[in-house]
Formats: C-alpha cells, sequence, structure tokens
C-alpha cells in the first residue's frame, strides 16, 4: 500500500518545478524590496540622513553632488530608504542585481541610478561549456544562509539541473567558483587551494554581500573583505542573503539565459 | 530551593549589578560551580573577563527545575588553577576556550589544545589524538566539504570501517564577532548578531535583542515579544523540516527528501512575509520589533502555515511509514542519557537522549512566559530519536503557532530600547531551534559593552556528534552529522 501511496500523493502534486524563466518569475516577498534605486538629484546638500543610520556605511555622500550607495554591501535592510526625507533611495522590487564589474553595484551617479546588470560571459567561454556548468561552492566564513539557499536551488521548485547548472564536490570537476562569507582568515589558503585546483577556464562568483565587501564583518582584522581580495571574481550577487531568485537571475545572466522571459510588473511591488 | 545560595541569582533575560555578583578566588569559583552542577545545575557559560593584566572568570549555571539562572565570577586571576572539566566533562570546551583567549591554565584538563585560534596555521594542523596500530588508520575530511555547507576539519581514527575516535577542529569560521563588541554596540552590531548563525537568525538576533533590553531595564512591548516567538517557532519549523529532508536524503529516501526541501522553503517564505527576509533579518531589534503582522498579513500567514504543516505531515508520513528508513535510523549513532547529561548537551539533541530539558518551558522569557508547547523528548538517543523529536517539535510548533496567531495581543511593535546601565551583567536565554542560545553581556563604567559571550547550542554539542560516532561505520557519519546539524560559524564566532 505504501509504495501506491506514494505514488498516488506524487502524482496529485503535479509538477512543483516553478515556470520561470520560461513564464514569469515568482513574486519576491513584499517586504523584499528588491534591488535599490537611488535619484542622486533628489539630494539635499549637506544631508545626512542615510548615512548616519546605514549599518555597513553602503552609503557616501560626496561634496556637491547625490548619494552613492554601493548594492556590494548593502544590507537591503531599507533603513536608509526610510529615514531619507526627499525619496531619493527606493526600493524597486527588482529581484535582478547580479553585476559583472564590482564599480557597477554603485548606484547614485546620473545615468547609474539603477543596476547595471551582468552581461554573459564571452561567446568563445559559452560555447566550451556548452549546456553545462560545473560549481563548486566554499563558503568562507559564510554564516549558512546564503550556503541554504543555493541549496535551495537544488529544490524541485527550483531544479537548477534543467539549465545544466550542478554543484559539484571537488574543485577538479569545476567550471567555476562559488564564494559565500567575508573570507575568514582561517579560510584563506583553503579558498585559495580550491581556485588553484580548478582547471582553466575557471569563472568566480561571489554570493552574497559578505562575499563581495565583508558585509556586517568588513573591517574586522579576522576577515579578508570579500572574495576579490584572494581571486579575481567573475559575477557579483548582491543580496543578504540573495533571494533564490536573484541567485538563479544572475546565474542565467552569465550564461546569456536570463533575458528571454518576461519580467514581472515592477508597479506590483514598488514601493517607497 | 536546592540553588547554590552563594551565587547571585538571576531570571533568564534580566541583569544584576556587576558589584553584586560574588567574587571568589579562582580555585573556590571552580569548587562552588563543581557543587552547584552536583545539584543538578547546568553550566550555560564560563567565560573570562579582562581587567588589567589578569582575567576574572564568570560563571553562568542554570538550575532548569527551579527556573533560574546563577552567576558568580572570581577575582582577578592568572597562571594555572585546577580544573572544572575532570569531574564535570561539560566544562571541556569552555576550559580550552578560556585557556586559548586569556591563558589561564586548567589544570587536569586532559586535553588542552585550543578550541578556534590556530595561530597563523589552519586548525586542521594542530595536535590530534591518534590511535596507534597496525590496523588503524586515519581519515582526514575537511575544512572544504563535498556539499554547500560550512567548513570544518574532521579527524577520523578507523580500525576498517569502524569510527575508533573522532575529533573535529573548528576555527575556519572565526569572524572575530565577540571581540569586535567590545566597546560597542556599534553600527553593524546587530546585523552581526543576525549572522552569528545564518538559519538561527531569530534565535541570536532575539538573545541579543534580550540582553540589551536587560542592561537597560527595558522590556519590549508584549506585542513584540509575540512576534519574536512566532518568527522564532517559523524558524524551527523550516530547519526542523529541512533536516528531516536532509536526514531521509542521507538514507536515500527521496520522496520526503524532496518534499521537504520544498516545504522547508515555504516555511522561509512565512518569515519572509513578515519581515521580507526569509531568514528573518531585520525582524528583531532591541526594544521590539521592526515589522508588524497586520490583520490581513496574518490571516493570510495562518492560511499558508496551515497548508505547510498539512505538506510536511504528510512527507513525514512517507517518511516514518518505510521501513528502510527506521532500519538505518535506528541504532545509529547512540548517545546514552549519562552522556548527553555529562556533556551538557542542549536542544533536540539532548531531548533526544530523553532529558527534558528546553529554555522554553525551564526558564521562559517574552511572550514563551504566556505561552508554551510541551516539551518533546525520545529516549533512545540515536539518529531515530533526533529525527523524531524534531517531528514532534514541528507538530507541538505548529500546534503552537496556530493558537497564537488566533489570539494576538495587541499594542506596539517598538518600545524605548532605553540605554544600558553602567557595570551590569545581563544574560538571556533562548530556545533556538538547535537548542539553548546564551548571550551574557558584561558593561563598563559608561555603559558600553565591555564583555560579550555568545554560546551558540553547538559549543555544548559538537562533542556530542563526536561521541556519537565511536563504534560507528565512518559511512554513517553523514547521516549522524545531519541528525546533530551543528552551525560552524555559531561555534567559531
Amino acid at each position: 500500500m505504501f509504495v501506491l501511496d506514494t505514488i498516488r500523493h506524487r502524482l496529485r502534486r503535479g509538477c512543483e518545478t516553478m515556470a520561470y524563466p520560461k513564464g514569469p518569475p515568482p513574486a519576491l516577498p513584499d517586504r523584499h524590496g528588491g534591488a535599490l534605486r537611488v535619484d542622486g538629484a533628489k539630494c539635499t546638500v549637506g544631508c545626512s540622513e542615510c548615512l548616519s543610520v546605514c549599518p555597513t556605511q553602503a552609503i557616501a555622500h560626496p561634496a556637491g553632488r547625490g548619494v552613492a550607495l554601493d548594492l556590494g554591501r548593502c544590507l537591503f535592510c531599507a533603513a536608509c530608504v526610510e529615514a531619507c526625507p526627499n525619496g531619493a533611495i527606493t526600493q524597486t522590487g527588482d529581484h535582478r542585481m547580479a553585476a559583472r564589474r564590482r564599480e557597477d553595484l554603485v548606484l547614485g551617479d546620473p545615468g547609474s541610478g539603477t543596476m547595471r546588470l551582468a552581461a554573459a560571459l564571452d561567446e568563445r567561454l559559452r560555447r566550451l561549456l556548452g549546456r553545462s556548468l560545473r560549481l563548486r561552492v566554499v563558503s568562507a566564513g559564510g554564516c549558512g544562509a546564503a550556503e541554504a539557499d543555493l541549496n535551495v536551488l537544488g529544490t524541485v521548485g527550483w531544479d537548477l539541473g534543467r539549465f545544466g547548472i550542478q554543484f559539484v564536490a571537488s574543485p577538479r570537476h569545476a567550471d567555476g567558483l562559488v564564494i559565500t562569507g567575508p573570507v575568514s582568515r582561517s579560510m584563506e589558503l583553503a579558498l585559495r587551494k580550491t581556485w588553484i585546483a580548478m582547471p582553466e577556464p575557471k569563472i568566480v562568483i561571489a554570493v552574497g554581500t559578505c562575499a563581495i565587501s565583508g558585509g556586517p564583518f568588513a573591517g574586522n582584522p579576522e576577515v579578508r573583505n570579500g572574495a576579490e581580495s584572494i581571486v579575481p571574481v567573475d559575477l557579483f550577487i548582491p543580496g543578504w542573503p540573495p533571494h533564490p531568485l536573484t541567485l538563479l537571475d544572475g546565474l542565467l545572466r552569465l550564461l546569456g539565459r536570463a533575458g528571454s522571459g518576461p519580467l514581472q510588473p515592477e508597479a506590483e511591488v514598488a514601493r517607497t | 530551593m536546592s540553588s547554590a545560595s552563594s551565587f547571585a541569582l538571576l531570571p533568564n533575560a534580566t541583569g544584576i549589578p556587576w558589584a553584586e555578583v560574588p567574587e571568589w578566588p579562582l580555585a573556590e569559583l571552580v569548587r562552588e560551580t563543581a557543587a552547584g552542577l552536583e545539584r543538578g545545575a547546568r553550566l550555560c557559560a564560563w567565560f573570562g573577563v579582562p581587567e588589567g593584566a589578569a582575567t576574572r572568570l564568570v560563571a553562568v549555571i542554570a538550575f532548569d527545575a527551579d527556573n533560574t539562572l546563577a552567576a558568580a565570577r572570581s577575582l582577578p586571576a592568572g597562571g594555572a588553577y585546577p580544573a572544572l572539566t575532570p569531574e564535570h566533562p561539560q566544562a571541556h570546551m569552555f576550559e580550552r576556550e578560556v585557556w586559548e583567549q586569556f591563558g589561564l591554565v586548567p589544570q587536569g584538563h586532559p586535553w588542552l589544545k585550543p578550541v578556534r585560534a590556530c595561530a597563523g596555521a589552519a586548525p586542521a594542523q594542530g595536535e590530534f589524538f591518534r590511535v596507534e596500530g597496525g590496523e588503524v588508520h586515519e581519515v582526514a575530511v575537511g575544512p572544504v566539504h563535498a556539499g554547500i555547507i560550512e567548513p570544518g576539519h574532521f579527524r577520523f581514527q578507523c580500525s576498517g570501517e569502524e569510527v575508533l575516535h573522532l575529533e573535529i577542529a573548528l576555527g575556519y569560521q572565526h569572524r572575530g564577532i565577540e571581540r569586535g563588541l567590545v566597546g560597542g554596540p556599534h553600527r553593524a552590531t546587530m546585523s552581526q548578531m543576525e549572522a552569528v548563525s545564518g538559519d538561527a537568525t531569530i534565535g541570536h538576533a532575539t538573545a541579543y535583542a534580550s540582553v540589551i533590553e536587560a542592561l537597560a531595564g527595558a522590556e519590549a512591548p508584549l506585542r513584540a515579544q509575540w512576534l519574536r516567538l512566532v518568527a522564532l517557532e517559523l524558524e524551527r519549523l523550516a530547519n526542523h523540516t529541512g533536516d528531516l529532508g536532509a536526514l531521509a536524503n542521507d538514507v536515500a529516501f527521496l520522496p520526503a527528501a524532496s518534499a521537504c526541501g520544498r516545504i522547508r522553503g515555504d516555511f522561509l517564505n512565512l518569515t519572509a512575509l513578515i519581515c521580507g527576509n526569509r531568514f528573518g533579518r531585520g525582524l528583531a531589534r532591541p526594544g521590539g520589533c521592526r515589522h508588524d503582522l497586520e490583520p490581513e498579513r496574518l490571516s493570510r500567514l495562518a492560511e499558508r502555515l496551515d497548508g505547510a504543516l498539512a505538506d510536511v505531515e504528510q512527507a513525514c508520513e512517507w517518511l516514518w511509514d518505510a521501513a528502510s528508513v527506521r532500519a538505518r535510523f535506528e541504532g545509529t549513532g547512540t548517545l546514552s542519557p549519562g552522556q548527553a547529561s555529562e556533556l551538557g548537551l542542549v536542544g533536540p539533541a539532548a531531548r533526544a537522549c530523553g532529558l527534558v530539558r528546553d529554555v522554553r518551558y525551564d526558564h521562559p522569557a517574552g511572550w514563551h512566559r504566556l505561552a508554551q508547547a510541551p516539551v518533546a523528548v525520545w529516549p533512545s538517543g540515536d539518529v531515530f530519536a533526533r529525527a523524531r523529536v524534531r517531528w514532534l517539535e514541528i507538530q507541538r510548533s505548529g500546534q503552537l503557532l496556530r493558537e497564537q496567531m488566533a489570539s494576538a495581543p495587541e499594542g506596539d511593535i517598538m518600545g524605548n530600547p532605553g540605554v544600558p546601565a553602567a557595570d551590569r551583567l545581563a544574560v538571556a536565554l533562548v530556545e533556538g531551534w538547535r537548542g539553548e542560545v546564551c548571550h551574557a553581556a558584561l558593561t563598563d563604567a559608561a555603559g558600553r559593552l565591555r564583555r560579550y559571550k555568545i554560546v551558540d547550542p553547538s559549543f555544548h554539542n559538537w562533542t556530542g556528534l563526536a561521541l556519537a560516532m565511536r563504534g560507528q561505520a565512518v559511512s554513517d557519519f553523514p547521516v549522524c552529522n545531519k541528525s546533530f546539524n551543528l552551525s560552524y560559524c555559531g561555534f567559531d564566532l
């Protein structure tokens, strides 16, 4: 009976894998807020309301210009959104945040108030990878949250395998290295060795604010303020931790496979 | 009252002036602590406070049956002292830590090596206990593991497949959290507390908020306390469900593994419904909570919770019905109640050895003073028991949440957190999903943090895993490890 029951329940549940990216992405939690948008022109001279509430000093206000917000240091607590008297920093509800260059995560200057999203890997590398991308994950001082949401991508709802992306046990089998955590000094050697053990060509993906900048631990002498101090990084995925949707978008973007699906109407989740 | 009359008594989540904490010569503190432990107390925290060139030791013990904590301290000391560990093994990791951080030598400690510092070398390069013999071989695993998990090093002494001894070397995740808190709280402190152990964000954030409130003599509004309880139980549901799925996966029972993997996400999304973050970041703050559950949001939460609980019930039915699962779980990685008690295990790992030990019941604070679930206990001490306790807790947390959501208190969610008082010691325990999360804070004359001690449940429980592996096949390590599912970063801090 047991086997029949199992099969019956399984059939009743049907396919549990989401339609995205062919269909629309699942909605982010409404209080998540997604990526931020910065409109420096709205800043008043000498205002520092947002600077004083930011836990990680992700915001700078250079004299004579609007604020600059670094999503690579941002914990997405939205304290700045609440504090800004002029609505210069707003939430977009957009899950897409991955960038190829570190400077693309800094929002604020005219023309760069929103994300400059990651471009795909070059044609040659994509041809080399074909329909498969094997990733080795190393947590280097990570708290387990970004790691958990990477694991989520392997569950039936997300099914990373359908994109040919797989997490592997050995660096020898890997095309890319995914790094989480601020890179504790005690993990520096192991991280470097893992990277060296990977065959060329190899890509590196920094997942989460901690791996990009050290996050709330930046400046502690026990950490190295992110992956870039150890290895060259090809993709930065911000978030604390990044939502699985943000992670998936980043990985697909790298493979040039994120573009076609319809986007969630922004108005649905936009808020100030 | 069976408590040591000489210790200063303090209920959970309260503080007392530093001057009122009794002080004795270090050897006497060890004797008094031992006397307390012999009367049934547990060691919650044992840590040093630097004072000039010397160090004061602070002992925080819990008398569970009396629902009280007790604290005492030593006079400033240096050099060596008679160790507590030989009589009370639950002190062994604490004494190693104090030795590592302050150089106080516990004489008679059977295995004195650092718990996380590695002085430039990796923890795996330290000294390990070795079993000698022609047929004995050593297996070294980590720091980088095969799956997507945190780093740590495991050294097995094996005879064939049989594990004679396992030694666990941690420290790879050390981020300097406690050291960084001196002179705080700083601007990033609250966020650091939310990342002490990522999957126990609510547990640690609540403990931190409670300790800061206790230092200031403040209390969060009742509705905020209620919200913290809701979030804490959701955190428990998500992690226990994920663990049951991972255990099923490790014995190749895939229907439950894949179902639980998805349902875990459903629970995380319920936390995100409250505060936007799947791990509960941005919710608990000293003084209260930052996000409210309006009636409409609450009813959505209750409805989705019912769905997720029904799903997990179905998935677990498969799990418990499968003879192949029971055969792999039963008798694997067994600890006796005596071992659990001697090691001072906490949380589901302790309750799976039949110990009735739960902060929510023994030392209720916050909304837990008004709302409780029965303590879930199973006697057999094996992987099966640890899985079974999780399942019981899923059911009971689900029931508790249903009751609580139907009777939410009204009012503000954020009160005045106040200002931490000068020269005060405060302690807060929270029953996180892994067990007892202990935060102890001491302020200086200016009311800034002079010393902050975090004891993650993993600090007590890692040794339990090592002991549970004795006599097991090395191939049983994954399922034993998963049945404890301890935090590396919560230990390494």
